[in-house]
């Protein structure tokens, strides 16, 4: 089947453009919806079979990341969105995407309890934003987003990353492998903090139980092109060097291609 | 009778802003133990006791938040217990969010304003201090500007169940009135108008009008042969459009022998020449006319820029200044053509040395104290994280500078780079024009009466007369809708767009109506308000933010409204486009404002400006090297500067600040392992296309105090060099004036602004770089008090900020300064002078000098053409533009940047110091692959191969083959990181 996307869009969200590329690139039809076009009936969610919620600043991040999105969410959609995930979709929650996600309780949905929150992205450690970018380990056999990846190297850009939950619930997220990201080191960059913002076990994304629902922290859509890494003045002099031509695409582009494999 | 109840909302797992905030105030010497944090919202409307259950519920995350009804959720252990609220009238952001959930959870409309939300923050501290104290550690996370602060014991918060309940609503008791004034008065009277504004019956002034006695007079004249006296809101009016601040009249008037004045004799003039020398390879397509300026992206795109400075609100209250000052920019991109989208931001402080604290107040006996630089820089910093990161625009590229006589002023800049393709339906997107029977529709955020006199307050100096209700809180996500909105939807539905900046609606839609050769007539009571009760002339001119105008075609209408309304942002149609050319503005059926629009745009009286000879500086000594003798010790002099504020790393403002988001970033404001900053980097604003663009800054306000024409022909080749180290070609390079001034009425600074332009003449035209926008702010200066009562007047060293945007092929042909690989061949390109006059190394050693660079614009050109081929056949494998500190500095920043060792050795006369650390303009400190040796030496025969890259970690300089410098690049790396590592 052909698969379409809904990138949620409005009220403060801000990466719609750069993944409808990215979803375009990997030949998956998307379209950028308003959330009050979907409250209004004008979209429908039963259209779609992947839902991406963007990242950025919805409600500018007042009263919490996520919250007030979430919080629309629920007095108005709850249902289409609840329906939505039972069936056979993916659902991406990016960074602000994420802190939506948890706050609707689409992850890590523990005991298939969708709708429960059960973990949350408090204020980083710093009390600060923080842009930088992130080496991130993949060790899930039950996300479908990662198959085949062992490592995703990409930027993070938000001031509440800092994942939480009670320990009995993150031994059991970690129990049943949605973990979906960790933050590691990364020899390339020797100065940054391998844990940007004290995330618990420093959890940089989790699935949910089906590995069809996934929150990150990490932008993937802003690692598409080998020259946006911040270390690729030194790689392309290597390839250079060794005559080796260069790679187009940087490693964000591999998760949305293994969305567009899912469907086929 | 309103029955408001208070939510009360608490991090209890975590709380990390507490634990900030408690470092910081033990910093600051308070003995306070702990801090926690808490938000309230007071919700001032008659809500079922069951739905408050439910909005509280609502609002609560149970994971990491308690939250509680009308009661406390105190910590158990906590001394005092802190309030931080807003004034009356600033704009909440918090509250309004919590409103609209709440709307949208009851299905049920709030009346607003008179039932509304308003939000607070809770301190609960510990410690062992006083309630003075209490309040005290408050205030540093508050601006009392804005903000109000209560203290309470814990004893009275528990008898009490909490702080006192605090509405703080805007009650205007007076009705809305138009007055008509008096112009028939003596000069005394005339210049008491003009300084302290039209006075109320009450004895009061409304605020400055920052109107000559000259310009009255001709105000004057023109309403007798009207007939009649001008209303209140007619002579604001003009107030604000013949502000220096909108219509720049000391650009504008004749000055000495330039009889078509500084803009149009110098600086619009370079750009017709550019243009006319540049021939079918001219680039621009909209220069000066607009909001902002536009050149050539490629055959489909336009890509345009912008730089403002909002240096009197940040002084005031910098958090509020800055954000205002980003977000307002960002509609200057809005504003261009038919709206571009804003694709990167960049921002300029320059601040006092956050180190020091300086003992000024606007008012005697110690009242109303500056803001220290620290909580400056910190305000600005964060003004511009909050309204560039939430607004969803990276923002990879800024500077700070650093001097004492920024404390009274300092400069804030923000300036916004958007992109917007050629044509829209079929029109070229760069033309609107509003045509009569278009109706005016204003969207975006409401007003209030703050920025009511913002402009003409922006005209005149600080002192302790300034208004507050100058400053401003910015609402980024009201913007990001309305932007969304226009960029992704409306832009097919108006004939005409523009920003409301400077004078608000009073100069937007009279400007718009002048632009399109026709009139407009203003309901305006249409316009919707924060509170009730404004006076009309408050209306018309406030510049409450987040606001647009736009001319729609009658048949859109409709559907324009609808849009904007199924976005969640309010447009209303507030008046119409007419053919009449004058602007007539009505009150509720009644005519209050007739005035031809000509006259208010143009009719300003031009003076001719005289200038004063600038004395040349002199030394007390025979020659610059008998002001000091030679360091010892080499090795910890370049650690000392590479720690000096205005050469070190502001990684913590880089960092805070998003530059990945829209997928454009190409090279990054932190380059190599080591993470230096960079004064130029490279974006990719289409996502579909490999070309780039390139932006850039260059900035030397210290060379002013030697000569201000060299001072700014250094801006000029600093932007321009910077941008060509990392791949940009200087035959497709445009540039942008902003120039910030001091005491503009003093002849002497007019003759010193007069040769900084004919420098910007001179170089650009020499460049083949074109202005294609620019913005001046005349009067930076403080005038104040010390602590003894003695007068104080701070004016700010003479400044230009260069801005480059350029346009290169191929975005993986930038260059990033890091030295990358061992064994690299290290080379100097461009000669070194002795020229160490205003530099970095001479301020190190206590003295400014006579001998400031000099740009030889010839030999520069050639160089950067050769260093674009360098670049376009891929011989560079680092490189990086010498600035301030010299040589020695910028081969610290490449080895730092790559945490990679160097050997090299330079051949210096009898001063090793002043060959290593002066400051001489056009050279470039690039490392290659010594495989392309040949073709790299064949290029540049004049440079000059130093020494190379080693795989050690250690930085060794060796002058005439003697050792004279060896550290390790982790010293120098802590040495450049220290300065601003808790920042």
């Amino acid at each position: 089947m052909t698969p379409k996307t809904l990138i949620l869009s409005g009220y403060g969200f801000n990466t719609e453009n750069e993944t409808k590329f990215c979803f375009d690139h990997v030949g998956v039809d998307s379209d950028i919806v308003h959330i009050n076009d979907l409250i209004s009936g004008e979209k429908k969610l039963d259209d779609y079979q992947m839902l991406f919620i963007s990242g950025g600043f919805s409600y500018g991040d007042h009263t919490g990341a996520g919250k007030g999105m979430a919080n629309k969410v629920l007095n108005n959609l709850r249902d289409d969105v609840m329906s939505f995930v039972s069936r056979d979709t993916l659902t991406l929650g990016v960074c602000n995407g994420f802190q939506v996600l948890t706050a609707l309780g689409l992850a890590p949905a523990l005991g298939e309890a969708y709708g429960e929150r059960q973990c949350a992205l408090l204020k980083n450690d710093s009390n600060r934003y923080q842009c930088h970018w992130t080496n991130l380990k993949i060790q899930s056999e039950k996300c479908v987003f990662t198959k085949g990846m062992d490592t995703l190297y990409c930027p993070i850009a938000h001031g509440e990353g800092n994942f939480y939950a009670e320990d009995d619930i993150l031994d059991q997220i970690e129990a049943n492998d949605q973990v979906a990201f960790s933050y590691t080191e990364n020899l390339n960059d020797p100065l940054l903090p391998t844990n940007p913002n004290g995330a618990s076990r420093d959890i940089a994304g989790i699935c949910d139980g089906s590995g069809r629902v996934m929150g990150m922290m990490p932008h993937p859509e802003r690692a598409i092109w080998f020259h946006q890494r911040p270390d690729f003045g030194k790689l392309k002099e290597e390839y250079l060097r060794a005559g080796k031509e260069l790679p187009e695409f940087g490693d964000g582009i591999k998760l949305f291609e293994n969305m567009a494999r899912y469907f086929n | 009778m309103i029955d408001s109840f208070r939510i009360t909302l608490r991090d209890t797992v975590k709380d990390a802003r507490g634990n900030t905030f408690g470092a910081k105030a033990q910093k600051k010497g308070y003995k306070v133990t702990e801090i926690r944090t808490a938000e309230c919202y007071l919700v001032n409307k008659n809500i079922d006791q069951e739905v408050q259950n439910s909005v509280s519920k609502m609002l609560e995350n149970p994971v990491f938040e308690s939250s509680v009804l009308d009661s406390s959720n105190a910590p158990a252990d906590f001394d005092y217990a802190v309030e931080i609220g807003f004034l009356p009238g600033v704009t909440d952001n918090l509250g309004a969010t919590v409103r609209e959930a709440i709307e949208d959870l009851t299905k049920q409309d709030f009346d607003y304003p008179s039932e509304n939300v308003f939000s607070s923050t809770l301190l609960y501290i510990s410690g062992d201090i006083s309630e003075e104290e209490a309040k005290e550690v408050g205030l540093l996370f508050a601006n009392d500007l804005i903000q109000r602060i209560s203290v309470k014991t814990k004893d009275q918060f528990i008898a009490d169940e909490g702080m006192d309940i605090i509405i703080p609503e805007v009650k205007l008791d007076q009705a809305p009135s138009v007055d008509q004034v008096d112009l028939e008065v003596s000069y005394d009277e005339l210049k008491v108008l003009g300084k302290k504004g039209i006075k109320n019956t009450n004895g009061t002034y409304r605020g400055p009008l920052a109107l000559s006695v000259i310009q009255l007079h001709e105000i004057r004249e023109h309403f007798r042969n009207l007939g009649r006296n001008p209303f209140d809101i007619e002579l604001e009016s003009i107030a604000q459009t013949w502000s220096e601040h909108c219509k720049h009249t000391i650009f504008a008037n004749a000055i000495d022998e330039i009889s078509d004045g500084l803009y149009k004799g110098l600086i619009k003039k370079a750009t017709n020449d550019i243009r006319a020398n540049k021939g079918d390879d001219d680039f621009c397509v909209s220069v000066f006319k607009d909001n902002s300026g536009g050149i050539i992206f490629d055959e489909n795109y336009v890509v345009t820029d912008k730089a403002e400075t909002h240096n009197s609100p940040s002084a005031l209250d910098p958090f509020g200044g800055a954000i205002t000052g980003i977000v307002g920019v960002n509609r200057d991109c809005l504003g261009y053509g038919l709206g571009a989208k804003p694709s990167l931001n960049r921002y300029g402080f320059c601040c006092g040395d956050p180190r020091e604290e300086l003992d000024l107040y606007r008012q005697k006996n110690k009242e109303n104290p500056i803001i220290q630089p620290r909580g400056i820089l910190d305000g600005v910093v964060g003004g511009i994280n909050s309204g560039g990161n939430e607004s969803g625009i990276p923002c990879p590229q800024g500077f700070v500078y650093f001097d004492k006589r920024f404390s009274g002023k300092p400069l804030v800049f923000a300036g916004t780079v958007g992109i917007i393709p050629k044509e829209i339906q079929g029109h070229d997107s760069s033309e609107k024009k509003a045509n009569p029977g278009d109706l005016a529709i204003v969207a975006g955020g409401r007003v209030g009466l703050d920025g009511v006199h913002g402009a003409t307050f922006s005209s005149e100096a600080l002192d302790s007369g300034s208004p507050a209700t100058a400053v401003q809180i910015g609402d980024p996500i009201t913007q990001k809708k309305m932007s969304d909105a226009i960029i992704r939807e409306a832009r097919e539905l108006y004939s005409a767009v523009t920003d409301n900046g400077a004078g608000g609606i009073s100069c937007s839609i009279p400007e718009m109506a002048e632009s399109s050769g026709c009139g407009c007539r203003v309901d305006l009571e249409k316009v919707p308000l924060k509170y009730p009760n404004l006076s009309p002339w408050e209306i018309w001119i406030s510049e409450s933010q987040e606001r647009m105008t736009f001319s729609v075609p009658p048949e859109n209408v409709d559907t324009m409204i609808k849009l904007f309304e199924q976005r969640g942002v309010e447009a209303v149609v507030v008046g119409e486009f007419t053919d009449d050319g004058q602007c007539r503005v009505d009150f509720n059926g009644e005519t209050i404002m007739d005035i031809d629009i000509e006259f208010m745009q143009d009719g300003w009286p031009r003076q001719h400006l005289k200038t004063a000879e600038v004395e040349a500086k002199e030394l007390d000594v025979g020659s610059e090297k008998e002001l000091f003798s030679e360091p010892k010790n080499y090795t910890a002099t370049l650690n000392e500067l590479l720690s000096r504020p205005n050469i070190c790393s502001y990684e913590f403002i880089s960092k805070q600040y998003d530059h990945n988001v829209q997928s454009n970033s190409v090279t990054k404001p932190l380059q190599g392992p080591g993470r230096v900053n960079t004064s130029a980097v490279v974006s990719k604003p289409v996502l579909e296309s490999n070309k780039g663009v390139v932006t850039s800054q260059g900035i030397n306000p210290r060379y002013s105090d030697i000569d201000c024409y060299h001072m700014a022909a250094a801006s000029i080749d600093d932007a321009v060099a910077a941008a060509v180290a990392t791949g940009a070609n200087v035959d497709y390079l445009a540039i942008m004036d902003n120039f910030c001034w001091c005491s503009s009425d003093d002849p002497a600074r007019l003759g010193q602004l007069k040769k900084a332009v004919q420098a910007c003449y001179d170089v650009a035209v020499k460049y083949g770089t074109p202005y294609i926008s620019g913005k001046d702010s005349m009067y930076n200066d403080f005038k104040g008090f010390d602590s003894k009562n003695n007068p104080v007047h701070v004016a700010i060293p003479p400044t230009l900020l260069v801005s480059g945007l350029g346009v290169i092929p191929d975005v993986s042909k930038a260059v990033t300064l890091d030295f990358k690989i061992p064994g690299d061949l290290i080379y100097i390109i461009g000669e070194t002078k002795e020229e160490l006059g205003g530099s970095e190394y001479f301020d190190h050693q206590g003295h400014i000098g006579i001998s400031v660079p000099q740009v030889d614009t010839d030999i520069a050109l050639d160089r950067y053409r050769k260093m674009y081929q360098a670049n376009q056949d891929r011989l560079l494998a680092s490189s990086i533009h010498v600035d301030r500190g010299g040589i020695a500095v910028s081969l610290a920043k490449a080895a730092i940047a790559g945490q990679a060792g160097i050997d090299v050795n330079i051949e210096a006369d009898d001063r090793t110091d002043f060959h290593l650390f002066s400051e001489s303009k056009s050279r470039f400190i690039v490392s290659i692959n010594p495989d392309n040796k040949e073709k790299f030496e064949a290029l540049f025969p004049e440079s000059i191969n130093i020494g190379s890259v080693s795989d050690s970690d250690n930085l060794s300089i060796q002058s005439n083959n003697e050792q004279i410098i060896s550290s390790q690049i982790k010293d120098l790396t802590d040495s450049y990181k220290v300065t601003f590592k808790d920042y």
